[in-house]
């Protein structure tokens, strides 16, 4: 083919495309349409995956019984491939374009707060659901996730008990890490502990080193690590290879969330606690059959479900529940209906909606480490979303719209 | 076919078809697309810029996303503190500048060239990356604005009317600021390359010793090149932070300079109505790759663009030009070369 | 006491890791002119190779060493090929097809593999120094590193193919005429530039978490310690390394990371802008 005929048929291509972007999509008219925003490329891919794999199971499971109000649902997809802007145009063009019923996504906080403000503008209900800091108020967004006074307050406590008071803080450097962090300092704090000292690192750092020298020379008794995405595995392996693990153990609030514990060796985490919503090991009723499907549609060799792919999965369930009390998909009923106290029996246990705050309470769980799985220490049921009540009633106050950055 | 391309004829033509979309596409599409092309007028701001300093200074500047960074940032940190919009705009385009204009002085007149001062360019746009990452902590603020590292800056007040903060620009009346503003920036960069001054430019990029030898400082004009595409990518900056209502430190990564470069290079380097082509080109076509699930994002682009270079390697409007040539051009004897 | 050793050690550790990620940018910019913007990609597949090949069965050392080298020499010999050779001589042309290809090469592994891949870990141990440990791999490095050094001198001064590839790198025309094909000199120190690149992810695998986006964090240091260094490959690279190392890891030491990286590129800036053809514009200059 020489450079006019491509040419030729590339412009060819291009025209037909952009007259078919802007017709209508192949959906059916009736269809209910569920809008997934996630990375699904880049380097927040390795939590985005998971999440969109547990959302279209869900949506296969809800049309297989029938669909909702008597309709099929459909997923619209979108790939924010790691980019803030992406997110944004994503957003916009659930909500303008294709108006779907509702949103699921965000992975980090940045992202969430990228969407947030064009769904509220935009009058499209905003699901939530990754672990996260805590203190969204917003009428029209909810929030699935843990927080940290459902997780971290479990996590310290028993780790201060088992491996001592003095603790070293590694975060990292952006919202979720500085805000978290404070938490564990307050609870450090409150048990009689104290915090050695607090080091944040943006996601793109790899070179650990000089920290851990730090961090051996200022001999705490364990190491708090709420480090995030795939540069920050790099701590773990050079942790690992300076033999750190058995001298100084871990706690984290946000390993496995990536499914690290499958990318590293076991001699690089074993050990290590943690504390969330969902693992694959809680024997609930409901957690094998979810495994069972699960597996069946995905492969028996899938990694490990992780607990934000188990926030996604339990997130549409609760607004498909949602859907039916109100009876109907407008965006003001079904509000209504999530605040008046909707509950679901979930593979992670028992989870009610707070009507007051928009968040979730929650079964949590304390794990451990142990050669690539996670098992289960101990269980707290239905623990409530402390942080964000204390400081969000939407009930008394609708036209609230924030994250509050709760002070410790 | 190139004098028609050079001449000022050729200016009037794009800016009328300019003026036509403008004013018809609003009319033809719903509120969501009008968004899309928005960003898009606005990247092609951008895009310009770099298309500028690069096809017509010859300087390759790695970092051109710094200066577009710096004019989100400036714009967010201003509004956030002011309240009103008119001066926050001006500083967008301001500061940039003087950046640049500190930056290239530094450059130029320490005799740098071609691939070094790339370098150059790439470090200092991730040194700001690197240095406004790290802001995430409460203490990092100025006045009322927390710079929010990572998180970046949420919640951006949009540009109002001047004097009236109440009174924000509606999505319409945006999309007409911007397509406007690319309008006349690109007639103002046509009509300076028509110029004296652009004819010392184009010259010192095609032979620096020989402008210089013939008594123009390339220096100093290379520098007010540099400054004015400076300028340029700031105002698109603050454009950006207003579409999107916030800005981040992503704003002045690797992979936003290596995004200019490419629209650049696709649209055709040497002319300016080309980048902005190749920039609307392939921020529709990455828009419209991330909407389905049967291909990886990453992989297709990459394709695209490899498949594109060895096939088109000068680029679309070059191409093009070259394509209409063949057709439409004045038949040459074998004694007479053009 | 303790503390000045572990610094020091942690310092030729970096400087290390500046001169494996670089050497293999070095041969391909170096020699060729060619700004490869996929090699952090070509990094990224020889830690995978490494990580394969060590799941296979095969000992750890040999997949780091022999196998990612192998296989993404391989791999750039194709590329070289398909895409390199019609492109020489522009610059700003390699610049786009390289970084197609880096988005493509991270899709293509993304899809392929998908992003939890089991990684290897650090192989030997560790020893301490006083309080502090320092795995033993750290040490490796830094004696492969030099190895490395070494034996680029030496195939470049002593070997006849080194004289064939300085030979046509500086004047292609006259190894034309003299009956060497400059286009199988062109691929061949492509491939060699690729395998180094590759020798250098299988290396940086136990250390690194490994996924398909990688090479982005190592990309722009390999180019400002290259570009940094000048146009000698082997005394550039080297005493590039050995600037930025330093001053990477004892601003790393003093306050944290972040302006570690933030000194490295102020010292970039600067030392560019008083030595504008890098080192070895100046220093060593006519030096391999």
């Amino acid at each position: 083919m020489d450079r006019r005929k491509f040419i030729q048929t590339t412009a060819g291509g291009i025209a037909a495309g952009t007259a078919g972007m802007y017709g209508s999509s192949a959906l059916a008219a009736d269809d209910i349409k569920v809008g997934s925003i996630h990375d699904l490329s880049g380097g927040l891919d390795i939590y985005g995956k998971p999440m969109v794999d547990a959302l279209t199971l869900a949506i296969e499971e809800q049309n297989a019984a029938g669909g909702l109000l008597g309709k099929k649902v459909a997923l619209i997809n979108y790939d924010s491939q790691s980019n803030m802007q992406k997110y944004t145009e994503y957003a916009q063009m659930a909500a303008l374009k294709d108006k779907v019923a509702v949103v699921h996504g965000g992975i980090t906080s940045a992202s969430r707060e990228v969407i947030r403000p064009v769904l509220t503008k935009n009058k499209t209900l905003y699901f939530y659901n990754t672990q996260y800091e805590g203190g969204v108020c917003d009428r029209n967004t909810f929030c699935t996730g843990v927080t940290p006074a459902q997780t971290v307050q479990k996590l310290i406590p028993y780790s201060m008990k088992k491996w001592g008071k003095k603790v070293y803080v590694i975060a990292a450097d952006y919202n979720y890490g500085q805000i978290t962090s404070q938490w564990v300092k307050k609870y450090v704090t409150e048990g009689g502990g104290s915090v050695q000292a607090i080091e944040f690192f943006p996601l793109d750092v790899t070179n650990f080193g000089p920290t851990i020298a730090k961090i051996e020379a200022a001999k705490p008794d364990f190491v708090v690590s709420a480090l995030v995405g795939g540069a920050h595995m790099s701590f773990y392996r050079q942790w690992g290879a300076a033999g750190m693990l058995k001298k100084i153990p871990m706690a984290s609030s946000t390993f496995s969330v990536g499914n690290e514990q499958v990318v590293l060796a076991p001699e690089e985490c074993n050990g290590m606690v943690l504390s969330y919503n969902y693992f694959e090991k809680i024997a609930t009723p409901q957690n094998k059959a979810f495994l069972a499907a699960f597996h069946k549609r995905f492969g028996a060799d899938y990694p490990n479900v992780t607990e934000l792919a188990m926030g996604t999965y339990q997130g549409f369930k609760l607004w498909a529940e949602a859907v039916k009390k109100a009876g109907s998909i407008d965006r003001v009923k079904v509000i209504e209906a999530l605040e008046s106290g909707i509950s679901i029996d979930a593979p992670s246990g028992k989870v009610t909606v707070d009507g007051a705050s928009h968040h979730c309470i929650l079964d949590v769980s304390l794990a451990e480490v142990k050669n690539k799985k996670l098992d289960i220490l101990q269980t707290f049921s239905q623990q409530a979303p402390s942080d964000t009540s204390a400081v969000c009633n939407l009930k008394k106050n609708p036209a609230d719209n924030q994250q509050y950055v709760i002070k410790v | 076919m190139t004098a028609f391309r050079d001449s000022p004829w050729s200016a009037v033509l794009v800016m009328l078809l300019g003026v036509m979309a403008t004013l018809a596409i609003p009319k033809w599409v719903d509120d969501f697309a009008l968004i899309q092309i928005t960003i898009y007028v606005v990247m092609a701001i951008l895009a310009i810029s770099q298309a500028f300093i690069w096809g017509f200074s010859g300087i390759l500047c790695f970092g051109q996303a710094s200066f577009f960074g710096l004019g989100a940032y400036t714009y967010a940190l201003s509004v956030i503190n002011m309240g009103e919009s008119t001066l926050p705009v001006l500083l967008a385009i301001a500061l940039p500048g003087l950046f640049a204009l500190l930056l290239g002085y530094f450059m130029f007149y320490g005799r740098l060239s071609d691939v070094y001062m790339g370098v150059i360019t790439l470090t200092v746009s991730l040194i700001f990356f690197n240095s406004v990452n790290s802001t995430a902590g409460p203490e990092w603020r100025i006045g009322n604005a927390p710079l929010g590292g990572f998180n970046g800056i949420p919640s951006i007040p949009s540009i109002n009317y001047p004097g009236n903060p109440e009174d924000t620009l509606d999505p319409l009346a945006f999309f007409y600021l911007s397509a406007f503003s690319l309008i006349a920036i690109y007639g103002g960069l046509r009509w300076l390359i028509s110029s004296r001054i652009g004819h010392v430019i184009v010259a010192i990029k095609e032979n620096e010793q020989r402008a210089t030898l013939l008594g123009f400082d390339a220096r100093a004009f290379k520098l007010f090149a540099f400054t004015l595409g400076g300028c340029i990518a700031g105002l698109a900056g603050c454009f950006f932070a207003n579409w999107g209502s916030f800005t981040s430190p992503t704003i002045f990564s690797l992979a936003q300079s290596a995004q200019i470069i490419v629209w650049v290079i696709v649209g055709g380097l040497g002319t300016l109505v080309g980048p902005i082509i190749g920039c609307m080109a392939i921020q529709w076509l990455t828009t419209q790759i991330g909407t389905q699930q049967t291909f990886n994002s990453n992989l297709v682009l990459g394709v695209i663009l490899v498949v594109f270079v060895l096939l088109v390697p000068k680029g679309i409007i070059p191409s093009l030009g070259d394509v209409l040539q063949k057709l439409f051009g004045k038949k040459v004897t074998k004694g007479e070369e053009a | 006491m303790d503390l000045a050793l572990i610094v020091s050690v942690q310092v030729l550790y970096a400087v290390a890791t500046l001169v494996i990620i670089s050497a293999g940018l070095a041969v391909i910019f170096g020699m060729m002119r060619v700004i490869n913007l996929a090699h952090g990609e070509f990094l990224m597949l020889g830690a995978y190779s490494a990580i394969f090949a060590t799941k296979a069965g095969i000992n750890i050392w040999i997949a780091m060493l022999v196998v990612a080298p192998i296989c993404v020499g391989l791999f750039g010999i194709v590329v070289e090929r398909l895409i390199i050779r019609h492109l020489y001589g522009r610059m700003v042309d390699t610049m786009l097809a390289t970084w197609g290809l880096s988005l493509l090469c991270v899709g293509l592994v993304t899809s392929l593999i998908g992003n939890t891949t089991s990684g290897v870990s650090t192989p030997e141990g560790n020893f301490s120094i006083g309080a502090y440990s320092v795995s033993f791999y750290t040490s490796a490095l830094i004696v492969i590193a030099v190895l490395l050094l070494f034996a680029i001198r030496w195939v470049l001064r002593s070997t006849d193919w080194g004289l064939i590839a300085r030979g046509t790198m500086q004047n292609p025309a006259m190894a034309d005429v003299l009956g060497i094909s400059p286009t199988r000199v062109y691929s061949i120190t492509f491939a060699v530039g690729a395998a180094l690149s590759g020798l250098a992810g299988g290396l940086l695998a136990p250390v690194s978490g490994v996924v398909p986006t990688m090479g982005a964090s190592f990309i722009a240091k390999a180019f400002i310690t290259v570009i940094g260094g000048g146009s000698s490959i082997l005394a550039g690279t080297a005493s590039a390394s050995a600037l930025f190392g330093l001053i990477n890891q004892l601003a790393t030491f003093i306050t944290t990371p972040v302006f570690g990286e933030v000194a490295l590129f102020i010292a970039a800036v600067v030392m560019l802008r008083m030595l504008p053809q890098g080192i070895t514009g100046r220093f060593f200059k006519g030096s391999l």
